[in-house]
């Protein structure tokens, strides 16, 4: 972070160099924002499309179908032709009141304070453990964001046969990677009665000629060493077994913010994300959330005293796909906008 | 084929190399948990040469792999045992070095809580017990100060016994700093190298190994969950028999840290020491233990009904964590006997001590436990030159409130963001002279991929930075894009 001290004080800082914090950061640039700087712990930007490498994305944005890593390209490429700042290995570690950050870099810890904080840290999925599922804890018991990574990031894969947990729209695009990476899942399972993704998107199952067991869950892993079978249970409990060399839990998405949680924002253990009024501002009116890090609570029971969303049955979190974070981001740079010349009404509370 | 069988095949097959002579050395130390570290430790600055044989790919993947990371100030220890003792002596003994290991001590207390009328009616046991064990701290609360003191705990608390140096420590680095210290002052660790015989000439052990042989002077048998297989195998009988025993652990999101600063401890029951909630030296908030006895030496599987039941549990006690997600789920495995106490038996005509039953408390008694070893050596009349100025190894501190690696320029990159652990630290944790010797060996000696996201993000990362380190990676194989 060489640029540090002539930055020392920015107009904005967005965390997360994904689809919605680069679009928030060149439309803030494009609005004559003078000092946008986007801060990424990874150490290259352009988020999770940087490793799914399939179509479709870009339509909305470029008006173009692209592959995952092309449009990430593309967003960073804007980003810089905007003049926007973005510094990698940047990792924040703590948000303090009025937009102040603490920042660790591989030169040293800094602190950075912004006119407005854009928190744009996005979702990952829930991994084996908060779903408590039983079982060995062998190699190859991974999330498709893993898979994706491994495999598109450094060719290399976790496993060859797994058994793949899930039906969402991430399940599909493991289902695809999978293809491309020689993998041969055997066996797609879903608890419930019919797949989460809808009609006809699931029949994809077919296409990869790959068995999907509705009414199905894993009851248990095997294999203390490495996954070497699992056991299902279908809707009647009679248990069977299917050897297997991995086991991919796919989807439940949870937003990554524990920096938001650790903070003094007010914060939605339902959800997971900072509580923000309707212009995406949270409790400290210098910080905004916008893209996937933003789940909205689920049904008509908004007054859930325990949340469902830490237990192995929650319910799925529909994630955004790269488009509508883009959307988002840009509304998000709006609304930011609009605030620094002092048109956003200064508490809606 | 069962699993089971593929196993015990694989290890027959891993014998083939039992013939050469590999390493000789004054004691032989059989198992590398935290007890095998100690010993290996006490005996190699007391000036022998020593030789720790341990059958996996890294030190503490049995019973120590597992635990609560307590240090028992031994309050409720039996009175007047060799258990007791050894944890007095263990707990004195850390104090005085783990400032120069640089091992990290988080001083957080524990209070004894009691949630029902019967339990608050053996609080004189337990005070009396305390006094007569020579923990004179020991402290009656009330609820209003077990209140004050913890606000989050829940409501209907009645009261606590407060026992003010119950400390945490970092479960894993503890044990790895003995072994460091032992290495850096003249002994030897063998890995991979299961003993699966042995014979005593008299005045020599010549012990088989998956290596090759061992020829060692004394041997101690720290062996743990195969305790009494080995001495059946080498010295044709045992004395006591392993009754494995579960215990299935949550860990909460760092976020927990905050709401509880104590070790809640429960009040033990004739029928169960119950479940504790602690805090780790990670700031992380955990459950548990359950205790579950089962057959099977190996199997630290979780099940999903128990960690249910120990959430829910946890949640009765410290209502606030209802909204705190789970981190990570896990078992260990204590080598618990037919017996209660700490099995320790002499083989005095074969040069043979072994170190059964050692459970919960081995943590904190490891210390004290090699100082016995020591000195029962020393009764045998083995004779060794105490080293007067030992090396001493510097340990990389874990703690989350001392400061990390990360919080010092030209780490490189922070390759787990959950753990802020970095690309230096891994890479310090795959050299040097104990190795991680699997990928669970450089989770407990880095943290890597054992926060919230358990490797989402970093996992690719970490299949690069250990490829060709470790005989099970974490890839199946290359391929093109």
């Amino acid at each position: 972070m060489t640029d540090t001290l002539k930055y020392a004080s920015c107009d904005v800082v967005i965390i997360g160099a994904g689809p919605t914090g680069l679009s928030a950061a060149t439309a803030l640039k494009r609005a004559g924002i003078e000092h946008v700087m986007v801060l990424d712990r990874e150490p290259e930007a352009g988020g999770i499309p940087r490793q799914c490498g399939h179509p479709p994305f870009g339509i909305r944005e470029y008006k173009r179908l692209m592959t995952g890593p092309s449009y990430a390209k593309m967003l960073v490429d804007t980003a810089l032709k905007a003049d926007v700042n973005i510094e990698l290995k940047s990792t924040v570690t703590e948000l303090k009141p009025e937009g102040v950050l603490t920042v660790a870099s591989p030169e040293g810890l800094t602190e950075l304070t912004a006119k407005r904080v854009l928190f744009a840290t996005g979702v990952r999925e829930t991994p084996r453990s908060a779903r408590m599922v039983s079982g060995d804890r062998g190699l190859g018991i991974c999330n498709t964001g893993t898979l994706q990574s491994m495999f598109h990031l450094k060719k290399m894969i976790p496993f060859r046969r797994p058994v793949v947990v899930g039906t969402e729209i991430v399940s599909f695009s493991a289902l695809s990677n999978c293809k491309k990476a020689g993998i041969c899942p055997v066996a797609m399972l879903e608890e419930d009665t019919r797949p989460t993704l809808r009609w006809p998107l699931h029949y994809a199952t077919h296409l990869f000629g790959v068995p999907l067991l509705l009414n199905t869950c894993v009851v248990n892993i095997l294999g203390n060493e490495r996954v070497e079978a699992v056991q299902v249970a279908d809707e009647n409990g009679s248990l069977r077994e299917i050897a297997c060399d991995g086991v991919l839990f796919t989807g439940k998405f949870t937003p990554e913010s524990s920096l938001a949680r650790m903070s003094h924002l007010t914060f939605d253990p339902v959800t997971g994300s900072p509580v923000v009024d309707q212009f995406g501002r949270c409790s400290d009116l210098s910080y905004y959330a916008a893209g996937n890090v933003m789940q909205p609570r689920f049904g008509s029971d908004t007054s859930a005293a325990v949340p469902l969303y830490y237990t192995a049955d929650n319910l799925p979190q529909p994630v955004k796909v790269a488009g509508q974070c883009w959307q988002e981001g840009k509304l998000a740079a709006g609304h930011i906008v609009k605030d620094l010349s002092g048109a956003l009404p200064a508490a809606s509370a | 084929m069962t699993i089971e069988q593929q196993r015990g095949r694989n290890t027959r097959d891993d014998k083939r190399t039992s013939g050469l002579l590999i390493a000789s050395g004054d004691v032989a130390i059989i198992g590398g948990g935290v007890v095998g570290c100690a010993v290996a430790r006490r005996m190699a600055l007391e000036g022998a040469s020593v030789i720790l044989i341990e059958k996996a790919a890294d030190i503490l993947d049995g019973a120590s792999k597992g635990n609560s990371a307590i240090l028992h100030t031994g309050f409720d220890a039996p009175v007047g045992t060799l258990e007791w003792q050894c944890v007095q002596k263990g707990y004195e003994e850390f104090h005085a070095i783990h400032k120069s290991l640089n091992l990290p001590l988080l001083k957080s207390g524990a209070l004894v809580a009691a949630w029902t009328e019967e339990e608050e009616s053996r609080f004189n046991g337990i005070l009396n017990k305390g006094k007569d064990n020579g923990v004179k701290d020991l402290r009656l609360l009330s609820r209003a100060e077990v209140i004050s003191l913890e606000p989050n705990l829940g409501q209907t608390v009645r009261a606590a016994i407060s026992v003010p140096r119950e400390y945490v420590i970092d479960p894993w680095s503890t044990p790895l700093a003995y072994l460091q210290q032992a290495l850096k002052n003249g002994g030897k660790a063998l890995f991979n190298a299961e003993v699966t015989g042995g014979e005593f000439d008299g005045s020599d052990w010549l012990l088989n190994t998956a290596q090759g042989q061992v020829r060692a002077r004394y041997v101690i048998n720290c062996a743990g969950l195969y305790g009494d297989i080995l001495d059946r195998d080498v010295l044709g009988g045992s004395e006591f028999t392993i009754k494995p025993r579960k215990g299935q652990f949550v860990v909460f999101d760092k976020a927990a840290a905050k709401l509880v600063k104590s070790i809640i401890l429960p009040v033990p029951t004739e029928r169960t020491k119950g479940i504790v909630l602690f805090p780790t030296i990670f700031g992380n908030f955990v459950v548990g233990p359950t205790a579950e006895d089962q057959e099977g030496r190996d199997d630290a599987s979780v099940d999903k009904e128990n960690l249910q039941v120990l959430r829910m549990q946890a949640i009765e006690k410290i209502p606030d964590l209802a909204t705190i997600p789970v981190t990570a789920t896990y078992a260990g495995i204590r080598p618990a006997t037919e017996e209660k106490g700490y099995r320790i038996i002499e083989d005095k005509t074969r040069n043979w001590i072994t170190l059964g039953g050692i459970r919960s408390t081995g943590l904190t008694s490891a210390l004290g436990l090699a100082q016995h070893v020591h000195h029962l050596l020393a009764k045998q009349g083995a004779h060794f030159e105490t080293i007067t100025e030992p090396a001493v190894p510097c340990i990389p501190n874990l703690a989350e409130h001392l400061p990390r690696d990360w919080q010092k320029p030209g780490y490189g990159e922070i390759v787990c963001h959950c753990e802020m652990v970095t690309e230096r630290e891994i890479n310090a944790a795959l050299e040097g002279q104990a190795p991680a010797g699997s990928l669970s060996g450089l989770k407990r000696r880095t943290r890597a991929t054992m926060g919230r996201c358990q490797g989402f993000y970093c996992s690719a990362r970490l299949a690069e930075l250990t490829k060709g380190k470790f005989a099970e990676p974490l890839d199946v194989g290359e391929v093109n894009d």
